[in-house]
């Protein structure tokens, strides 16, 4: 099933819970809420003609443009995404679900934000978002085992985020 | 061995016990078994056949650092890695001798400006005694580090304690020794000599053009 058929698709079935489409790009892909994330997941996994039945990858990107200059010109608010890619070995389509977060949870910085974990669905999303939430730092809800999976259990802060500063001293061993 | 060199019959062979014993340690260096990334396979391929680290008495790399001499750090030290890695010099028995493969572990390599859990040169974890560039250094080069290693053994003092031990100098190069037919008493004319030698035979070597 190509790629705007999904989409027409899922506007038919959730509306207005469908926050934003993009059916032209190499990956067309659809952004929702995280609260409707279950739904919508739980739908493309089961549903017949769309069968979702691999999660190939869960990814997480840090939006911030640290320079004030280039902050108006950058096009985007500071937000975290987490992107959904899946495929379907029934039918050979794929499809993309993004989701757009607050940086901070409440605005506060240290606290990660959150999102509900698709590991219920998919249990390739169990490493997946372990990683995510290691690097990226983003917090899954309802994951049964969140720990950081590349770096040492003792490790502050999530490196693949923009305003990370790297640590001056690592048990003893300099950093920089 | 000075005046007593050839006093006695045939077979007969003196030296100091301090030699005898730095000769019998340089001889059989023992290596961890021990790789962390690509510097690893070059290491590999110097423990083979066509390298033959064996040569030199360091073939038997072991599986335990308990019975392991040297330790060849070949590959990117993160700092999850480091803590380890620290943890296995400790557990090796002196005299113990570490060689910084690569140049990630030399200073951090291609990872040190933005590497944020990669330890900026091993030396910051463990003390290191040869340092051996490249990326991957060739395995010329780490027998190479070897062979400096086996100078350091032997300017070691080890009977007679409390002496510095000796600054070596380097008594085996890996230097090509050019065979006697380019022999020249200018160095830079043997070795053009050489060069062109080894140029005309790959023209030789080169299959013919269809």
């Amino acid at each position: 099933m190509p790629p705007p058929d999904i989409i027409a698709l899922l506007d038919a079935h959730f509306g207005s819970k469908i926050k934003d489409r993009k059916a032209d790009a190499i990956d067309a892909f659809v952004v929702v809420a995280p609260e409707d994330l279950l739904a919508v997941c739980r739908y493309l996994r089961d549903e017949a003609p769309l069968l979702f039945d691999i999660l190939n990858c869960i990814s997480g990107i840090d939006y911030l443009e640290l320079d004030p200059k280039k902050a108006p010109k950058a096009g985007f608010e500071p937000h975290v995404e987490v992107v959904y890619h899946m495929s379907s070995f029934n039918h050979r389509h794929r499809f993309t679900l993004k989701l757009i977060l607050p940086r901070w949870k409440d605005n506060k910085p240290g606290e990660l934000p959150e999102a509900p974990s698709v590991t219920g669905l998919w249990h390739s999303a169990d490493w997946h978002e372990r990683e995510v939430y290691d690097l990226c730092g983003v917090w899954f809800d309802g994951h049964p085992d969140l720990r950081r999976i590349l770096l040492s259990e003792d490790w502050i802060g999530h490196p693949l985020r923009k305003d990370y500063e790297f640590p001056l001293e690592y048990h003893g061993m300099r950093g920089r | 061995m000075g005046w007593l060199e050839g006093r006695f019959e045939e077979g007969m062979i003196t030296t100091t016990l301090e030699q005898a014993i730095n000769w019998a340690r340089e001889s059989s260096m023992w290596p961890m078994t021990f790789g962390l990334a690509c510097c690893a396979i070059e290491m590999m391929a110097t423990g083979a056949s066509r390298y033959d680290i064996d040569r030199f008495g360091a073939g038997a790399f072991r599986a335990t650092p308990r019975q392991a001499d040297l330790m060849i750090v070949a590959g990117t030290v993160n700092f999850k890695m480091a803590t380890r890695v620290r943890r296995l010099y400790n557990q090796m028995p002196d005299p113990k001798f570490v060689i910084a493969m690569g140049a990630c572990t030399c200073g951090g390599g291609p990872y040190y400006k933005y590497g944020y859990n990669v330890v900026k040169g091993v030396d910051l974890v463990v003390p290191v005694d040869v340092y051996v560039p490249g990326c991957p250094p060739r395995p010329e080069a780490l027998l190479e580090g070897l062979m400096r290693i086996q100078d350091k053994v032997r300017g070691m003092k080890y009977l007679t304690k409390n002496q510095p031990i000796n600054v070596p100098i380097p008594s085996r190069t890996g230097y090509v020794q050019l065979p006697p037919e380019f022999s020249d008493p200018d160095p830079v004319k043997a070795l053009e000599k050489a060069n062109a030698w080894a140029k005309e035979t790959k023209e030789k070597a080169a299959p013919a053009k269809a």
